[in-house]
């Protein structure tokens, strides 16, 4: 190779080439997908945070943002709808030394998987949980979410949405989550500050990301691709240790972003050692 | 710490022992939730496991006890999780993910009376069906079927075995009788226990790869953490575990995956002969049905007829070569089991009608006594 070829070579490497599965892109997300960015930010957030990548596996359950597993260069676990948790779960109690981050999208967290959320986050379960937010299923073509807003579009309710959403940030506060944060996709480099604070700390952490989906949510709900930048970067408000109450996601009134919670606790693994391996009991008469 | 073998002679429920032959062959983790009568497997692995260094937890569902225990050999352990029929189904998507991800563990269904919640405290045998095609796709599975308290101790480690050999979930089938039946059980030192585990990958990291047919069909595997960076998904895939998705990738995935089990039958199938050589008439029957079929043996040779039993030990993959040959010398043939007829199937699609093969079924809630079976044989076949 002549040395401009390789000079040309190493100007074309990005910064996060290894850790990617390079061989594996170009990746399936549409043009002007949040997922993309929310996803860098995550692997920027892992290489800056200084964990031991080697030890380091992401788990992903099913949809868009699922994917994400199948591009990074870790141990990498895309497994079945909605139960990327419980199968984090099992990894990080079975060995210990792993840090586990579960990279998923709203559908497949909070809905089909919204019971397994709410008890690892009260169990404060070691995991770092990064949620894509496109208030959609986007890779089934756009239908109704746990998160689409009160009125909006969707494939599945084309007069609009009748339920209300969640308040993710509120959910995993009430259930017990050690570590809460909130940013948008046009809010990199904070993301990538709270995936590091999340990855250090030490039970079940969990960063929400608002990102456009604009093929399929974005089309049917008038937001062109930048309209949906442009809402996050009009209609976020930052307010680091905001009241879960307050965060609803309300366009109209604005969307608080920031970090909520970030109060370490024992985590699920120290309660088990601490409760139930106990220093050698006194032996019953015989076993059974 | 207290040993992970409890050598010595107990008197043990089957749950007990099975949970006891778990930690003989190695399990450290457990991934449950309590569904009767399948919930003394787990308690007694809840305060078993951490007493030898593993971890128990009560998952929030079935799904979750599932999913968990692939995560945790996917992260080294050998793991197990117990339910009952209401349970198994709300596993099988999960089962499905072990099979094509090549992840073993241990799945045990004490088996009780359905459909639904049916009868949650009387044995059945009524998910062996499932337990065969309950998850999605084509796929081979191994389900194994013991009949006493002793034989489930022991069964618990060659589940565990061959899950590791096959990286495959292995499943126990057994039902609420032997379950909750107390019996003698000796579990011997733990020298004398042989257990199998799991072919690691080796070699240059950047050679490995994940899903390229190693010794017997079965993958080499790498565990989360020992470097490898696998990819692992439940998407059809090739050989590094990228997805691909083409009928090609499709055909070689499941011609491997089908394939590690069909061509090591010999291997995998165990089955029990029980006065068979002579035999006018074959009962062929499974876990706790097999005690009625013995008796039923026993008490048809004091009357001076030739019964004799084979009792199949692993019920999945079919024991159809043995079920054949069988057929070709015998003049009739019962299924004994507690159901309406499922491996009774299986039977008469091996028989083939070379000879008359009749259902001995029972909707489940009890046994069935060995009289009914003798009067079968004497009615359908007029001995
Ligand atoms: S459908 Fe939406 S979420 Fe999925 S890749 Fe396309 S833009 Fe992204």
């Amino acid at each position: 190779m002549t040395t401009a070829q390789e000079a040309q070579r190493e100007a074309s490497r990005h910064p996060l080439d290894d850790l990617l599965r390079t061989e594996r892109i170009p990746h399936i997300w549409c043009p002007g997908c949040g997922i993309g960015t929310a996803f860098s930010s995550c692997l920027m957030g892992m290489k800056e945070s200084g964990i031991d990548l080697d030890n380091t596996v992401m788990v992903s359950g099913i949809g868009c943002s699922g994917r994400g597993a199948g591009y990074v260069k870790l141990d990498s676990y895309h497994t079945t709808h909605g139960r990327a948790i419980p199968f984090a779960t099992g990894m990080k109690l079975a060995n210990t030394d792993l840090n586990v981050v579960v990279f998923s999208g709203d559908g497949d967290l909070f809905a089909i998987g919204g019971n397994h959320f709410i008890h690892a986050a009260r169990r404060n379960v070691d995991l770092t949980v990064v949620c894509v937010n496109n208030f959609n299923y986007g890779m089934t073509g756009g239908q109704v979410a746990a998160t689409t807003p009160h009125l909006a579009k969707t494939t599945t309710t084309p007069l609009g949405n009748p339920d209300s959403p969640f308040n993710l940030p509120l959910l995993a506060y009430a259930c017990g989550a050690s570590y809460v944060a909130r940013w948008t996709t046009l809010h990199a480099r904070d993301l990538t500050s709270a995936i590091i604070e999340a990855l250090a700390n030490p039970g079940f952490s969990f960063v929400e990301v608002l990102a456009p989906c604009p093929i399929n949510y974005g089309r049917r709900n008038k937001e062109k691709p930048l309209d949906t930048l442009r809402l996050f970067q009009e209609k976020s408000i930052i307010k680091n240790d905001a009241h879960p109450t307050e965060l609803d996601v309300d366009w109209e009134r604005g969307v608080v972003l920031g970090t909520f919670v970030n109060n370490p606790r024992p985590c699920s693994t120290d309660m088990y050692d601490k409760v139930c391996r106990l220093e050698e009991k006194p032996a019953k008469k015989s076993a059974a | 710490m207290r040993p992970a073998v409890l050598t010595g002679e107990h008197y043990m429920t089957g749950d007990v022992a099975c949970a006891e032959g778990a930690l003989a062959a190695g399990c450290l983790f457990f991934g449950g939730y309590p569904i009767t009568p399948a919930t003394e497997v787990a308690e007694r692995m809840s305060h078993r496991l951490p007493e030898i260094g593993g971890t128990y937890i009560q998952m929030e569902d079935e799904i979750a006890a599932m999913a968990s225990i692939v995560g945790a050999s996917c992260a080294g352990a050998k793991s197990m999780t117990s339910t009952s029929g209401p349970g198994f189904s709300l596993m099988m998507e999960n089962l499905g993910l072990a099979v094509i991800t090549e992840t073993p563990c241990v799945v045990v269904n004490v088996q009780r009376a359905g459909p639904s919640t049916g009868l949650p405290t009387q044995g059945a045998q009524g998910d062996m069906m499932q337990a065969r095609w309950g998850s999605h796709g084509d796929y081979e599975i191994i389900a194994m079927a013991p009949a006493s308290a002793q034989e489930i101790f022991y069964q618990t480690i060659d589940a565990f075995n061959l899950a590791e050999k096959y990286r495959t979930p292995v499943l126990i089938m057994t039902d609420e009788v032997i379950g909750h039946m107390s019996e003698r059980v000796v579990i011997p030192d733990a020298r004398e226990i042989k257990t199998i585990e799991r072919v690691k990958a080796k070699g240059r990291k950047d050679r490995y790869r994940p899903y390229a047919a190693g010794d017997l069909g079965v993958p080499p595997m790498a565990n989360a953490g020992d470097g490898y960076k696998v990819h692992v998904t439940g998407l059809t895939h090739d050989e590094m575990g990228y997805p691909a998705m083409t009928v090609e990738a499709q055909a070689a995935m499941m011609e491997r995956l089908m394939g590690k089990i069909q061509n090591n039958r010999d291997d995998i199938i165990r089955y029990e002969e029980f006065m068979i050589e002579d035999a006018d008439y074959i009962i062929v029957t499974y876990g706790v049905s097999a005690r009625t079929g013995r008796a039923a043996v026993e008490e048809a040779r004091a009357q001076g007829i030739k019964v004799g039993m084979l009792r199949l030990i692993t019920v999945w993959p079919f024991a159809e070569e043995k079920i054949r040959d069988l057929a070709s010398k015998a003049k009739g043939m019962v299924t004994v089991e507690i159901n309406l007829g499922q491996v009774h199937l299986e039977v008469e699609r091996c028989v083939a009608g070379r000879v008359p093969v009749k259902l001995v079924g029972h909707p489940g809630g009890t046994l069935i006594s060995p009289d009914t079976v003798i009067h079968t044989i004497k009615q359908e076949f007029g001995v």
